[in-house]
Protein backbone atom coordinates (compact mmCIF):
# COMPACT_ATOMS: atom_id res chain seq x y z
CA UNK A 1 0.00 0.00 0.00
CA UNK A 2 2.54 2.49 1.17
CA UNK A 3 4.62 1.47 -1.68
CA UNK A 4 1.84 2.00 -4.09
CA UNK A 5 1.47 5.43 -2.97
CA UNK A 6 5.26 6.42 -2.85
CA UNK A 7 5.50 4.95 -6.29
CA UNK A 8 2.34 7.12 -7.52
CA UNK A 9 3.94 10.52 -6.20
CA UNK A 10 7.34 9.60 -7.85
CA UNK A 11 6.03 9.32 -11.23
CA UNK A 12 3.66 12.01 -10.68
CA UNK A 13 6.57 13.99 -9.54
CA UNK A 14 8.36 12.73 -12.37
CA UNK A 15 5.71 13.46 -14.90
CA UNK A 16 5.37 16.96 -13.70
CA UNK A 17 9.51 17.64 -14.07
CA UNK A 18 9.18 16.26 -17.78
CA UNK A 19 6.03 18.52 -18.72
CA UNK A 20 7.88 21.15 -17.34
CA UNK A 21 11.31 20.18 -19.18
CA UNK A 22 9.22 19.83 -22.33
CA UNK A 23 7.49 23.42 -21.72
CA UNK A 24 11.26 24.50 -22.33
CA UNK A 25 12.27 22.54 -24.84
CA UNK A 26 9.09 24.13 -26.83
CA UNK A 27 5.92 21.31 -26.40
CA UNK A 28 2.98 21.52 -27.74
CA UNK A 29 0.55 24.15 -25.96
CA UNK A 30 -2.72 25.75 -26.03
CA UNK A 31 -1.80 28.48 -28.77
CA UNK A 32 -0.18 25.94 -30.80
CA UNK A 33 -1.04 25.14 -34.28
CA UNK A 34 -0.13 21.49 -35.75
CA UNK A 35 0.40 21.72 -39.22
CA UNK A 36 0.76 18.80 -41.13
CA UNK A 37 2.89 18.76 -44.71
CA UNK A 38 3.99 16.83 -47.08
CA UNK A 39 7.94 16.03 -46.78
CA UNK A 40 8.65 18.19 -50.00
CA UNK A 41 7.11 21.13 -48.41
CA UNK A 42 9.82 20.89 -44.80
CA UNK A 43 11.81 23.93 -46.01
CA UNK A 44 9.30 26.14 -47.59
CA UNK A 45 6.93 25.41 -44.93
CA UNK A 46 9.05 26.41 -42.15
CA UNK A 47 9.38 29.69 -43.84
CA UNK A 48 6.22 30.02 -43.69
CA UNK A 49 5.68 29.10 -39.91
CA UNK A 50 8.20 32.10 -39.11
CA UNK A 51 6.38 34.45 -41.21
CA UNK A 52 3.32 33.05 -39.63
CA UNK A 53 4.59 33.48 -35.76
CA UNK A 54 5.56 36.83 -36.69
CA UNK A 55 2.35 37.32 -37.80
CA UNK A 56 0.00 36.23 -34.78
CA UNK A 57 2.23 36.83 -31.87
CA UNK A 58 1.64 34.39 -29.17
CA UNK A 59 0.99 31.57 -31.68
CA UNK A 60 3.39 28.84 -32.09
CA UNK A 61 3.34 26.46 -35.46
CA UNK A 62 4.51 23.17 -34.90
CA UNK A 63 5.23 21.00 -37.95
CA UNK A 64 4.62 17.23 -39.20
CA UNK A 65 6.65 16.27 -42.05
CA UNK A 66 6.07 13.20 -43.30
CA UNK A 67 4.25 11.43 -46.87
CA UNK A 68 1.00 12.16 -47.69
CA UNK A 69 -1.03 9.46 -46.96
CA UNK A 70 1.06 8.50 -44.38
CA UNK A 71 0.01 12.16 -42.62
CA UNK A 72 -3.49 11.29 -43.73
CA UNK A 73 -3.98 8.05 -42.31
CA UNK A 74 -2.40 9.85 -39.11
CA UNK A 75 -5.71 12.42 -39.38
CA UNK A 76 -8.27 9.91 -40.10
CA UNK A 77 -6.88 7.98 -36.66
CA UNK A 78 -7.56 10.86 -34.72
CA UNK A 79 -4.32 12.95 -34.70
CA UNK A 80 -4.94 16.60 -33.28
CA UNK A 81 -3.89 18.45 -36.35
CA UNK A 82 -5.22 21.30 -37.32
CA UNK A 83 -4.03 21.90 -41.58
CA UNK A 84 -3.68 19.38 -43.97
CA UNK A 85 -1.09 19.78 -46.75
CA UNK A 86 -0.78 17.02 -49.26
CA UNK A 87 1.54 16.50 -52.40
CA UNK A 88 -1.50 15.27 -54.75
CA UNK A 89 -4.83 15.79 -55.51
CA UNK A 90 -4.93 12.31 -54.74
CA UNK A 91 -4.32 12.23 -50.57
CA UNK A 92 -6.46 15.26 -50.21
CA UNK A 93 -9.52 13.07 -52.38
CA UNK A 94 -9.16 10.68 -49.90
CA UNK A 95 -9.14 13.03 -47.03
CA UNK A 96 -12.31 14.78 -48.19
CA UNK A 97 -14.01 11.47 -48.47
CA UNK A 98 -13.17 10.15 -45.18
CA UNK A 99 -14.08 13.45 -43.65
CA UNK A 100 -11.17 14.22 -42.35
CA UNK A 101 -11.13 18.02 -43.59
CA UNK A 102 -13.62 20.61 -43.90
CA UNK A 103 -13.84 21.05 -47.80
CA UNK A 104 -15.02 24.60 -47.67
CA UNK A 105 -11.55 25.63 -46.86
CA UNK A 106 -9.88 23.25 -49.62
CA UNK A 107 -7.69 25.24 -52.22
CA UNK A 108 -4.86 23.91 -54.76
CA UNK A 109 -1.46 26.38 -53.77
CA UNK A 110 1.73 25.64 -55.48
CA UNK A 111 2.93 22.82 -58.12
CA UNK A 112 5.81 21.06 -58.70
CA UNK A 113 8.37 19.04 -61.04
CA UNK A 114 9.21 15.83 -61.41
CA UNK A 115 13.27 15.56 -62.22
CA UNK A 116 15.53 12.44 -62.07
CA UNK A 117 18.70 13.45 -60.36
CA UNK A 118 21.68 11.57 -60.60
CA UNK A 119 24.54 11.83 -57.38
CA UNK A 120 26.38 14.77 -58.09
CA UNK A 121 29.82 12.96 -58.97
CA UNK A 122 28.38 10.61 -61.37
CA UNK A 123 29.14 11.37 -65.37
CA UNK A 124 26.24 9.54 -66.62
CA UNK A 125 24.42 10.79 -69.18
CA UNK A 126 20.80 10.49 -69.39
CA UNK A 127 17.88 12.33 -71.00
CA UNK A 128 14.64 10.61 -71.10
CA UNK A 129 13.07 7.93 -69.04
CA UNK A 130 14.19 5.29 -71.61
CA UNK A 131 17.57 5.99 -70.54
CA UNK A 132 17.20 4.70 -67.05
CA UNK A 133 17.33 1.15 -68.63
CA UNK A 134 21.20 1.52 -69.08
CA UNK A 135 22.51 -1.31 -67.44
CA UNK A 136 25.26 1.32 -65.31
CA UNK A 137 21.95 2.46 -63.77
CA UNK A 138 21.82 -0.32 -61.17
CA UNK A 139 19.77 1.16 -58.53
CA UNK A 140 16.98 3.80 -58.85
CA UNK A 141 15.25 5.59 -55.71
CA UNK A 142 11.91 6.06 -55.90
CA UNK A 143 9.10 6.55 -53.11
CA UNK A 144 6.65 3.85 -52.40
CA UNK A 145 4.19 4.51 -54.87
CA UNK A 146 0.72 2.98 -52.30
CA UNK A 147 1.81 5.66 -49.44
CA UNK A 148 3.65 8.51 -51.13
CA UNK A 149 2.58 10.88 -53.88
CA UNK A 150 5.99 11.56 -55.64
CA UNK A 151 6.42 7.62 -56.18
CA UNK A 152 2.42 7.97 -58.10
CA UNK A 153 3.49 10.42 -59.99
CA UNK A 154 6.93 8.66 -61.24
CA UNK A 155 5.09 5.52 -61.36
CA UNK A 156 2.12 7.01 -63.57
CA UNK A 157 4.82 8.40 -65.92
CA UNK A 158 6.53 5.18 -66.14
CA UNK A 159 3.55 3.46 -66.43
CA UNK A 160 2.76 5.77 -69.16
CA UNK A 161 5.54 5.52 -70.98
CA UNK A 162 5.51 1.41 -70.23
CA UNK A 163 8.37 1.17 -68.60
CA UNK A 164 7.56 0.71 -65.16
CA UNK A 165 8.07 -3.75 -65.72
CA UNK A 166 11.10 -3.25 -67.51
CA UNK A 167 12.86 -1.21 -64.49
CA UNK A 168 11.05 -2.66 -61.54
CA UNK A 169 14.13 -4.77 -60.83
CA UNK A 170 16.04 -1.93 -60.19
CA UNK A 171 13.92 0.13 -57.53
CA UNK A 172 14.71 0.82 -54.22
CA UNK A 173 11.27 1.95 -52.27
CA UNK A 174 11.80 5.31 -50.03
CA UNK A 175 9.06 6.08 -47.28
CA UNK A 176 9.35 9.68 -49.10
CA UNK A 177 11.03 12.07 -51.40
CA UNK A 178 13.74 13.42 -49.08
CA UNK A 179 15.01 9.70 -48.39
CA UNK A 180 15.05 9.20 -51.71
CA UNK A 181 17.37 12.46 -52.08
CA UNK A 182 19.18 11.42 -49.30
CA UNK A 183 19.98 7.76 -50.76
CA UNK A 184 21.05 10.11 -54.25
CA UNK A 185 23.67 12.10 -52.37
CA UNK A 186 24.59 10.26 -50.45
CA UNK A 187 25.60 7.95 -53.64
CA UNK A 188 24.26 4.78 -52.69
CA UNK A 189 21.92 4.54 -55.32
CA UNK A 190 22.87 5.21 -59.21
CA UNK A 191 19.40 7.65 -59.07
CA UNK A 192 16.12 8.67 -58.04
CA UNK A 193 12.94 10.26 -58.51
CA UNK A 194 12.40 13.79 -56.67
CA UNK A 195 10.74 16.87 -57.14
CA UNK A 196 12.40 19.99 -58.66
CA UNK A 197 12.44 21.73 -55.32
CA UNK A 198 14.36 19.08 -53.41
CA UNK A 199 16.75 18.57 -55.59
CA UNK A 200 16.95 22.32 -55.66
CA UNK A 201 18.44 22.31 -52.09
CA UNK A 202 21.05 20.10 -52.97
CA UNK A 203 22.74 21.34 -56.09
CA UNK A 204 26.36 20.71 -54.50
CA UNK A 205 25.48 16.97 -53.86
CA UNK A 206 22.91 15.89 -56.47
CA UNK A 207 22.41 16.85 -60.24
CA UNK A 208 19.29 17.22 -62.59
CA UNK A 209 19.44 14.76 -65.76
CA UNK A 210 15.87 15.16 -66.54
CA UNK A 211 12.63 16.50 -65.94
CA UNK A 212 9.60 14.29 -66.66
CA UNK A 213 6.27 14.94 -67.70
CA UNK A 214 3.79 13.26 -65.77
CA UNK A 215 0.68 12.79 -66.67
CA UNK A 216 -1.44 14.42 -63.70
CA UNK A 217 0.56 17.92 -63.11
CA UNK A 218 2.09 17.67 -59.34
CA UNK A 219 -0.54 19.87 -57.43
CA UNK A 220 -0.55 20.72 -53.93
CA UNK A 221 -3.66 20.92 -51.94
CA UNK A 222 -4.49 22.40 -48.12
CA UNK A 223 -7.22 22.27 -45.83
CA UNK A 224 -7.89 22.83 -42.14
CA UNK A 225 -8.99 19.45 -40.28
CA UNK A 226 -12.39 18.99 -39.39
CA UNK A 227 -11.14 18.01 -36.01
CA UNK A 228 -9.18 21.64 -35.69
CA UNK A 229 -9.44 22.91 -32.13
CA UNK A 230 -9.20 26.11 -33.87
CA UNK A 231 -10.15 26.35 -37.02
CA UNK A 232 -10.21 30.20 -36.93
CA UNK A 233 -6.37 29.89 -36.58
CA UNK A 234 -5.81 27.29 -38.78
CA UNK A 235 -7.88 29.50 -41.65
CA UNK A 236 -5.19 32.36 -40.66
CA UNK A 237 -2.39 29.90 -41.91
CA UNK A 238 -4.21 28.37 -44.80
CA UNK A 239 -4.68 32.19 -45.96
CA UNK A 240 -1.11 32.99 -45.47
CA UNK A 241 -0.24 30.10 -47.22
CA UNK A 242 -2.46 31.64 -50.15
CA UNK A 243 -1.80 35.50 -49.95
CA UNK A 244 1.03 36.82 -51.76
CA UNK A 245 3.62 37.01 -49.46
CA UNK A 246 3.24 33.26 -48.60
CA UNK A 247 3.18 32.34 -52.36
CA UNK A 248 6.37 34.52 -52.41
CA UNK A 249 8.16 32.17 -49.64
CA UNK A 250 7.03 29.55 -51.63
CA UNK A 251 8.26 30.92 -55.18
CA UNK A 252 11.39 31.49 -53.28
CA UNK A 253 12.03 27.73 -52.91
CA UNK A 254 11.39 26.83 -56.34
CA UNK A 255 7.06 25.58 -56.24
CA UNK A 256 5.08 27.24 -59.02
CA UNK A 257 1.77 28.51 -59.20
CA UNK A 258 -0.77 25.95 -59.33
CA UNK B 1 -8.14 -10.54 -48.57
CA UNK B 2 -4.47 -10.86 -49.00
CA UNK B 3 -3.01 -13.92 -50.71
CA UNK B 4 -0.91 -16.42 -48.55
CA UNK B 5 1.99 -15.23 -50.45
CA UNK B 6 1.84 -11.99 -49.59
CA UNK B 7 3.02 -13.55 -45.94
CA UNK B 8 4.82 -16.30 -47.07
CA UNK B 9 7.74 -14.54 -48.95
CA UNK B 10 8.82 -11.65 -46.35
CA UNK B 11 7.89 -14.55 -43.60
CA UNK B 12 10.60 -16.79 -45.56
CA UNK B 13 12.88 -13.89 -46.06
CA UNK B 14 12.59 -12.73 -42.32
CA UNK B 15 13.30 -16.22 -41.23
CA UNK B 16 16.90 -16.64 -43.51
CA UNK B 17 17.80 -13.25 -42.81
CA UNK B 18 17.09 -13.76 -38.89
CA UNK B 19 18.46 -17.13 -39.49
CA UNK B 20 22.14 -16.25 -40.67
CA UNK B 21 22.06 -12.34 -38.33
CA UNK B 22 21.58 -15.42 -35.06
CA UNK B 23 24.32 -17.67 -36.53
CA UNK B 24 27.02 -15.05 -37.23
CA UNK B 25 26.09 -13.96 -33.86
CA UNK B 26 25.97 -17.02 -31.86
CA UNK B 27 29.75 -18.10 -33.43
CA UNK B 28 31.20 -14.09 -32.40
CA UNK B 29 29.09 -14.59 -29.01
CA UNK B 30 30.55 -17.47 -28.00
CA UNK B 31 33.53 -16.67 -28.46
CA UNK B 32 34.50 -14.10 -27.31
CA UNK B 33 32.16 -15.48 -23.98
CA UNK B 34 34.85 -17.56 -23.79
CA UNK B 35 37.80 -15.53 -24.14
CA UNK B 36 36.46 -13.05 -21.59
CA UNK B 37 35.87 -15.40 -18.94
CA UNK B 38 38.80 -17.96 -19.07
CA UNK B 39 41.62 -15.53 -20.68
CA UNK B 40 43.33 -12.07 -19.20
CA UNK B 41 42.26 -9.78 -21.58
CA UNK B 42 42.86 -5.84 -21.47
CA UNK B 43 40.28 -3.42 -21.45
CA UNK B 44 38.09 -6.59 -20.41
CA UNK B 45 35.42 -4.31 -18.98
CA UNK B 46 35.27 -1.22 -22.31
CA UNK B 47 35.03 -4.29 -23.97
CA UNK B 48 32.40 -5.76 -22.36
CA UNK B 49 30.21 -2.70 -22.32
CA UNK B 50 31.05 -2.20 -26.42
CA UNK B 51 29.50 -5.62 -26.68
CA UNK B 52 26.56 -5.02 -24.84
CA UNK B 53 26.00 -1.42 -26.70
CA UNK B 54 23.57 -2.59 -29.11
CA UNK B 55 20.81 -3.72 -26.67
CA UNK B 56 20.95 0.21 -25.37
CA UNK B 57 21.88 1.85 -28.47
CA UNK B 58 18.61 3.31 -30.86
CA UNK B 59 18.41 1.09 -33.97
CA UNK B 60 18.33 4.31 -35.90
CA UNK B 61 21.70 4.81 -34.63
CA UNK B 62 23.23 1.28 -35.16
CA UNK B 63 21.80 2.10 -38.75
CA UNK B 64 23.33 5.45 -39.16
CA UNK B 65 26.67 3.71 -37.99
CA UNK B 66 26.07 0.91 -40.50
CA UNK B 67 25.44 3.21 -43.49
CA UNK B 68 28.01 5.91 -43.06
CA UNK B 69 30.36 2.57 -42.25
CA UNK B 70 29.58 0.39 -45.34
CA UNK B 71 27.58 2.69 -47.25
CA UNK B 72 29.37 3.11 -51.27
CA UNK B 73 31.13 6.41 -49.94
CA UNK B 74 32.90 4.85 -47.37
CA UNK B 75 36.52 2.96 -47.12
CA UNK B 76 34.82 -0.26 -45.95
CA UNK B 77 31.97 -0.40 -48.51
CA UNK B 78 33.92 0.49 -51.52
CA UNK B 79 36.57 -1.88 -50.59
CA UNK B 80 33.96 -4.70 -50.07
CA UNK B 81 32.16 -3.69 -53.31
CA UNK B 82 35.37 -3.25 -55.57
CA UNK B 83 37.08 -6.50 -54.36
CA UNK B 84 34.83 -8.87 -52.89
CA UNK B 85 32.05 -7.77 -54.99
CA UNK B 86 29.88 -7.63 -51.52
CA UNK B 87 27.27 -4.89 -51.30
CA UNK B 88 25.53 -4.48 -47.55
CA UNK B 89 23.56 -1.51 -48.57
CA UNK B 90 20.07 -2.17 -50.16
CA UNK B 91 20.65 -5.93 -50.16
CA UNK B 92 19.18 -9.09 -47.75
CA UNK B 93 23.12 -9.75 -46.50
CA UNK B 94 22.82 -6.08 -45.07
CA UNK B 95 19.81 -7.07 -43.31
CA UNK B 96 21.45 -9.50 -41.34
CA UNK B 97 24.52 -7.97 -40.35
CA UNK B 98 22.18 -5.06 -39.15
CA UNK B 99 20.07 -7.75 -37.07
CA UNK B 100 23.09 -9.52 -36.02
CA UNK B 101 24.81 -6.60 -34.42
CA UNK B 102 21.80 -5.99 -32.84
CA UNK B 103 21.06 -9.80 -31.72
CA UNK B 104 24.93 -9.96 -30.30
CA UNK B 105 24.91 -8.81 -26.89
CA UNK B 106 21.51 -11.25 -25.92
CA UNK B 107 23.64 -14.34 -26.51
CA UNK B 108 26.63 -12.97 -25.66
CA UNK B 109 25.35 -11.86 -22.13
CA UNK B 110 23.74 -15.11 -21.36
CA UNK B 111 27.12 -17.19 -23.18
CA UNK B 112 29.17 -15.25 -20.61
CA UNK B 113 26.70 -16.26 -17.57
CA UNK B 114 26.48 -19.83 -18.44
CA UNK B 115 30.20 -19.77 -18.98
CA UNK B 116 30.75 -18.45 -15.84
CA UNK B 117 28.26 -20.38 -13.75
CA UNK B 118 30.55 -23.69 -15.32
CA UNK B 119 32.32 -25.54 -12.44
CA UNK B 120 35.87 -24.00 -12.73
CA UNK B 121 36.97 -27.94 -11.05
CA UNK B 122 35.49 -29.70 -13.66
CA UNK B 123 37.50 -27.74 -16.53
CA UNK B 124 40.91 -28.18 -14.37
CA UNK B 125 39.88 -31.73 -13.80
CA UNK B 126 39.77 -31.67 -17.63
CA UNK B 127 43.67 -29.82 -18.32
CA UNK B 128 45.26 -32.12 -15.38
CA UNK B 129 43.82 -35.16 -17.32
CA UNK B 130 45.83 -33.93 -20.64
CA UNK B 131 42.95 -32.18 -22.60
CA UNK B 132 43.86 -29.29 -24.62
CA UNK B 133 42.18 -25.66 -24.22
CA UNK B 134 40.32 -26.06 -27.09
CA UNK B 135 39.34 -29.46 -26.01
CA UNK B 136 38.50 -28.17 -22.64
CA UNK B 137 36.31 -25.56 -24.33
CA UNK B 138 34.28 -28.45 -26.21
CA UNK B 139 34.30 -31.41 -24.45
CA UNK B 140 33.45 -29.64 -20.82
CA UNK B 141 32.49 -25.98 -20.94
CA UNK B 142 30.57 -26.25 -23.85
CA UNK B 143 27.99 -29.01 -22.86
CA UNK B 144 27.36 -27.69 -19.28
CA UNK B 145 26.74 -23.98 -20.34
CA UNK B 146 24.29 -24.95 -23.83
CA UNK B 147 21.30 -24.20 -21.98
CA UNK B 148 21.97 -20.96 -21.04
CA UNK B 149 23.96 -20.07 -24.26
CA UNK B 150 20.73 -21.93 -26.31
CA UNK B 151 18.16 -19.66 -24.27
CA UNK B 152 20.42 -16.58 -25.13
CA UNK B 153 20.09 -17.45 -29.20
CA UNK B 154 16.05 -18.34 -28.92
CA UNK B 155 15.81 -14.74 -27.56
CA UNK B 156 18.48 -13.22 -30.28
CA UNK B 157 16.52 -15.13 -33.15
CA UNK B 158 13.15 -13.25 -31.86
CA UNK B 159 15.01 -10.04 -31.83
CA UNK B 160 16.47 -10.46 -35.29
CA UNK B 161 13.19 -10.90 -36.16
CA UNK B 162 11.66 -8.37 -35.06
CA UNK B 163 14.34 -5.81 -36.24
CA UNK B 164 13.24 -2.79 -37.63
CA UNK B 165 15.16 0.63 -37.29
CA UNK B 166 18.27 -0.30 -38.58
CA UNK B 167 17.88 -2.70 -41.34
CA UNK B 168 15.06 -0.05 -42.61
CA UNK B 169 18.17 2.33 -42.74
CA UNK B 170 20.65 -0.04 -44.20
CA UNK B 171 18.74 -2.62 -46.05
CA UNK B 172 15.31 -0.32 -47.11
CA UNK B 173 11.93 -2.30 -48.46
CA UNK B 174 12.62 -4.24 -51.14
CA UNK B 175 10.12 -6.46 -51.96
CA UNK B 176 11.50 -9.87 -51.81
CA UNK B 177 14.74 -8.94 -51.44
CA UNK B 178 15.08 -6.75 -48.06
CA UNK B 179 11.01 -6.60 -47.09
CA UNK B 180 10.97 -8.15 -44.05
CA UNK B 181 7.98 -8.97 -41.94
CA UNK B 182 8.28 -5.95 -39.39
CA UNK B 183 9.11 -3.54 -42.71
CA UNK B 184 6.42 -5.17 -44.89
CA UNK B 185 3.90 -4.44 -41.79
CA UNK B 186 4.67 -0.60 -41.82
CA UNK B 187 4.51 -0.07 -45.35
CA UNK B 188 1.07 -2.00 -45.39
CA UNK B 189 0.03 0.48 -42.63
CA UNK B 190 1.53 3.26 -44.52
CA UNK B 191 -0.55 2.28 -47.77
CA UNK B 192 -4.11 1.63 -45.68
CA UNK B 193 -3.89 -1.91 -46.53
CA UNK B 194 -5.01 -3.06 -43.01
CA UNK B 195 -6.17 -6.68 -43.74
CA UNK B 196 -2.39 -7.67 -44.65
CA UNK B 197 -0.96 -5.35 -41.88
CA UNK B 198 -3.14 -7.21 -39.93
CA UNK B 199 -2.55 -10.91 -41.44
CA UNK B 200 1.07 -10.34 -41.09
CA UNK B 201 0.95 -9.09 -37.44
CA UNK B 202 -0.88 -12.11 -36.46
CA UNK B 203 1.48 -14.37 -38.41
CA UNK B 204 4.44 -12.96 -36.72
CA UNK B 205 2.50 -13.05 -33.72
CA UNK B 206 2.76 -16.74 -33.49
CA UNK B 207 6.02 -17.29 -34.86
CA UNK B 208 7.56 -15.06 -31.92
CA UNK B 209 5.20 -16.93 -28.87
CA UNK B 210 6.36 -20.03 -30.42
CA UNK B 211 10.23 -18.85 -30.06
CA UNK B 212 9.10 -17.60 -26.91
CA UNK B 213 7.37 -20.93 -25.66
CA UNK B 214 10.69 -22.99 -26.94
CA UNK B 215 13.28 -20.85 -24.83
CA UNK B 216 11.13 -21.40 -22.26
CA UNK B 217 11.21 -24.97 -22.26
CA UNK B 218 15.06 -24.90 -22.88
CA UNK B 219 15.27 -22.63 -19.62
CA UNK B 220 13.38 -24.61 -17.02
CA UNK B 221 15.29 -27.72 -15.94
CA UNK B 222 18.09 -25.21 -15.06
CA UNK B 223 15.87 -23.41 -13.07
CA UNK B 224 15.04 -25.65 -10.71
Amino acid sequence: MYLNKMLGQGARSLAKLLNVLMAFAGGASAQDLTVSAAASLTDAFRALGQQFEKDHSGSKVVFNFAASDVLLRQIAEGAPVDVFASADIKAMDSAAAQSAINVGTRANFAANRLVFVLPGNRATKLSALADLQQPGLRQIAISQPAAVPVGRYAKAALDEAKLWSALEDKFIYTQNVRQSLDYVARGEVDGGFVYATDAALMRDKVKVAFEIATPLPAIYPIAVTRRSTQPKLAQQFVDLVKSPAGQQILTHYGFLKP
Amino acid sequence: MPALNDALTPLLLTLKVAGCATLIAFVFAVLWAHVLTHYRVMGREIIDSIFTLPMVLPPTVLGYYLLVLVGRRSPIGSWLEDTLGIRLVFTWQGAALAASIVAFPLIYKAARAAIEDVEHQLEKAARLLGASETKVFFRVTLPLAWRGILAGTMLAFARAMGEFGATLMIAGSIPGKTQTMSIAIYEAVQAGRDDLANFLVLVTSVVCVAVLLASGKLLRPRML
